[in-house]
């Protein structure tokens, strides 16, 4: 490793920097590689291609420690091994047409990639936690400029993501009830940043953005809400039924408050098969009323259960605010002898944090309640204008001053992880995956009609023929 | 049969680590028909789990942690206490396997007594059947002997789909000689209780004996009735009616459903549109009336069929002898 870093040094000092190597088209293929290099996975792997050619020995250990470094940040190892192999085909194009210009801006960004990234950033919280019956966590984080940028990415995605279904429903190719998540973002992706493949989410109709933050596919969601094939759920779903077996994602729920029980169920399995996970039980402070919740928080409290309640604060209950429902609006303090916590929902760090503490705690002792002070900016579902009950300037006054995406944008710039340019330049990224996305959504096909028989159940015990589908059956069922 | 079914549980119990049963008191007090007498000693506080008084919640829970793989089953005390969780039985349990696109399977049992006792009052005597049977992705069976009782508590807790398993509560004294070696019973399908050639009679749960008791009358005056267990409440057995339905060419359906929208209101027209051709006459159906079931006990016999009224509606349909 440090014959690699004092070849990164001279190539560095060496001026051979030739710009106009970005900006050659006449490889359509290598334009769309080298335009896209803007990841840390993409500008890693292409620097790494570099030194392809002169130091092929260390390569494979160089590329097992980047590789490892670049897993343990929580980006996939596939992603990363494709921006090498699509890197090094890059260089090797680049190299036999003489760039070697190329290999400087390669190597400063390899070294400032390697060494920054992961570096540890603390930052204090600003808006303090409030705790009931525990303590509350440090409102000191740390994070670093790879976590950051990724939630800059994450949130923005998830916010074209939402406006792009906004205008897919007025243009009636969602139809039924569409829930978005715009301007609570940070709940969902403050909350990945903590928790890993064994933890389980359950969540209620509000359920897009949660759906990608565990692992879905913006074109998944696309096409569930357009009701086609390519969807989560084969387009049987819809907007409140999204759901991710492999990421840990349970759904999806459309009635109120009836995911707080499935909740403590999935708490009760992790238990019972010794799973080192929790679940966190999603709901809204419309929910919160439910009497089923609190059976499941009794529960869950009585069997010392590994879930977090998370209600996510809204302050609205589709019309109804907070204080014209609930007679006690602190809902962190609802659990009674369950403690909880209140969170600033507009601040992934501090979702962050209050997720990890609250792992933590629930693996050692039982339920915990987070509450997440955030907000909507759209209505309750696209049918509701979302201004009849709260004023326009309250949803413009938070937009400018609690943002998730500004205050990262803010933390971003104020600690030179990026600039201005290369943020716009993520954006356009964010913008285009979006797109692109929609795009090949409007393209997939609707369900076949015999789908419409298909996963009404399983097949039936087998002792004998018939099974519960009937399909081997002698007499047509209408 | 509750020691039938106590059998069926515990083999089960055994066989696969992934089942347990949640229910009130059914772990210290070993169930309040005695059907999980001893399991919280053999299988521990963390496979047979007393909760409190939540039944929505429970059952959601039992749902959720199918969801993922574990094999709950579900008491309920009475019947009549799952409406309380409604909502998670037709909403999660039916189609969560469905809307998710394939995604998930809830493999769970939800079982308990239900049906019109011996004058416990409107609310302790309800009989669900009717009220699940519109759900989609659900199945039902109803046991009515030892020997069915354990087969189907087996086949329901392997099966894949989520199943309800309704007992009745008269039927817990039951005793039959079953056998030693392992069996189970097919879900879907009917049992044939009495061969004959006149007329099929189709009944479930308690009303097979009354049915069979109104038989032996029915034998002596010189009819020779075909009485079916349905056993199998969705989806219908319809081969088995359907054969037996060719041979005998009338119909009547006994049950302790509600007349309106009950079972046989079910089977009435699904026989109707795949054996018109075959039928002679009218289905005949004899079901509870429409009231809430009285507590007084001569009007609770009122309520449900008796097996004086199977005779007279089996002589109407087939003509005096």
């Amino acid at each position: 490793m440090q014959g690699i870093m004092e070849s990164i040094q001279t190539l560095c000092s060496g001026d051979h920097g030739n710009e106009g190597f970005m900006q050659d088209d006449e490889d359509e293929e290598e334009e769309n590689g080298v335009g896209r290099l803007t990841s840390w996975a993409e500008l890693l792997g292409f620097g790494l291609a570099v030194f392809s050619e002169a130091i092929a020995p260390q390569l494979q250990c160089f590329c097992d420690r980047t590789l490892g470094f670049a897993v343990g940040q929580g980006g996939s190892r596939e992603a990363w091994i494709k921006a090498v192999a699509m890197a090094m085909s890059l260089v090797r194009k680049a190299v036999k047409k003489g760039w070697v210009g190329a290999l400087a801006p390669a190597a400063r960004v390899m070294s400032q990639a390697l060494s920054t990234a992961s570096e540890p950033i603390t930052l204090d919280i600003p808006v303090p936690f409030k705790a009931h019956k525990v303590e509350t966590p440090s409102v000191t984080v740390e994070t670093s400029a790879q976590e950051l940028t990724n939630f800059f990415k994450t949130m923005f995605i998830m916010r074209r993501m939402e406006i792009a279904a906004d205008s897919l429903y007025k243009s009636k190719f969602i139809r039924g009830f569409c829930h978005l998540y715009d301007g609570q973002e940070a709940v969902c992706v403050g909350m990945e940043a903590a928790l890993n493949d064994k933890d389980c989410i359950i969540t209620a109709y509000r359920d897009h953005c949660t759906h990608l933050g565990r692992g879905g596919s913006v074109l998944e969601v696309f096409a569930e809400l357009m009701g086609r094939k390519d969807g989560c759920s084969l387009g049987k779903g819809g907007s409140m039924h999204m759901y991710n077996k492999k990421g840990g994602f349970y759904g999806g729920n459309g009635i109120v408050g009836a995911q707080t029980p499935l909740g403590a169920g999935l708490a009760f399995a992790q238990k019972y098969l010794k799973v080192e996970g929790v679940t966190l039980a999603m709901y809204g402070d419309g929910a919160a009323n439910q009497g089923q919740l609190f059976e499941a928080m009794n529960i869950s409290a009585l069997w010392n259960l590994p879930v977090i309640y998370v209600c996510e604060n809204n302050h609205y209950g589709m019309g109804t605010a907070e204080w014209r429902s609930a007679k006690s609006p602190e809902y962190y303090k609802r659990g009674d002898y369950i403690p909880g916590l209140k969170v600033d929902g507009m601040d992934c760090l501090a979702v962050k944090q209050a997720v990890k503490y609250a792992k933590e705690y629930a693996l050692q002792n039982g339920p915990m309640v987070l509450e997440m002070d955030t907000y909507r900016y759209h209505g309750h579902s696209m049918s509701d204008p979302g201004s009849t009950y709260r004023t326009r300037d309250e949803i413009s006054g938070v937009r400018q001053e609690r943002d998730p995406i500004e205050r990262i944008r803010k933390l971003l710039l104020s600690n030179n992880i990026a600039t201005v340019a290369e943020l716009k330049t993520m954006e356009k990224e964010a913008k285009k995956e979006v797109e692109d996305a929609l795009s090949k959504a409007k393209e997939s096909p609707s369900p076949d009609s015999d789908e419409l028989f298909t996963h009404v159940y399983r097949k039936g015990y087998g002792a004998k023929a018939y099974g519960a589908d009937r399909k081997e059956v002698v007499v047509k069922l209408p | 049969m509750f020691e039938a079914l106590r059998e069926g549980l515990g083999e089960e119990m055994e066989r696969d680590p992934n089942v347990c049963v949640i229910g009130e008191d059914v772990g210290d007090y070993g169930g309040s028909y005695k059907v999980t007498k001893g399991f919280s000693e053999k299988f521990g506080s963390w496979r047979v789990l007393d909760t409190p008084i939540a039944e929505n919640s429970f059952t959601g829970m039992a749902i959720g942690a199918a969801m993922t793989g574990l094999r709950p089953v579900v008491e309920g005390m009475n019947m009549g206490f799952l409406l309380l969780a409604y909502n998670q039985i037709a909403n999660n349990c039916g189609m969560l396997h469905y809307t998710s696109g394939g995604q998930f399977t809830i493999p769970v049992v939800i079982r308990g007594p239900g049906g019109v006792g011996r004058q416990l009052g409107a609310e302790h005597s309800q009989r669900l059947e009717s009220y699940f049977q519109s759900v989609p992705g659900l199945q039902m069976v109803a046991c009515s002997t030892p020997y069915n009782a354990k087969g189907l508590m087996k086949a329901a807790i392997r099966c894949e789909n989520p199943v309800i398993l309704y007992e009745h509560v008269l039927l817990y004294n039951l005793k039959e000689k079953i056998p030693d070696e392992e069996y189970t019973c097919c879900l879907e399908e009917a049992e044939m209780v009495r061969p004959g050639t006149d007329i099929t009679i189709l009944t479930y749960s308690r009303m097979r004996y009354h049915v069979t008791q109104a038989a032996k009358t029915l034998v002596d005056r010189g009819y020779d009735p075909e009485i079916i267990d349905i056993r199998s409440l969705k989806p219908f057995d319809m081969y088995t009616i359907g054969e037996s339905v060719k041979k005998t060419h009338r119909v009547l359906i006994v049950e302790e459903c509600m007349r309106t929208g009950g079972i046989g209101a079910s089977l009435r027209s699904a026989i109707m549109e795949s054996f018109w051709d075959e039928l002679d006459g009218p289905i005949g159906c004899l079901s509870s009336q429409d009231v809430p079931t009285p507590y007084s006990g001569p009007l609770e016999e009122l309520t449900v069929v008796q097996p004086h009224q199977i005779v007279t509606a089996v002589e109407n349909l087939c003509g005096k002898k």
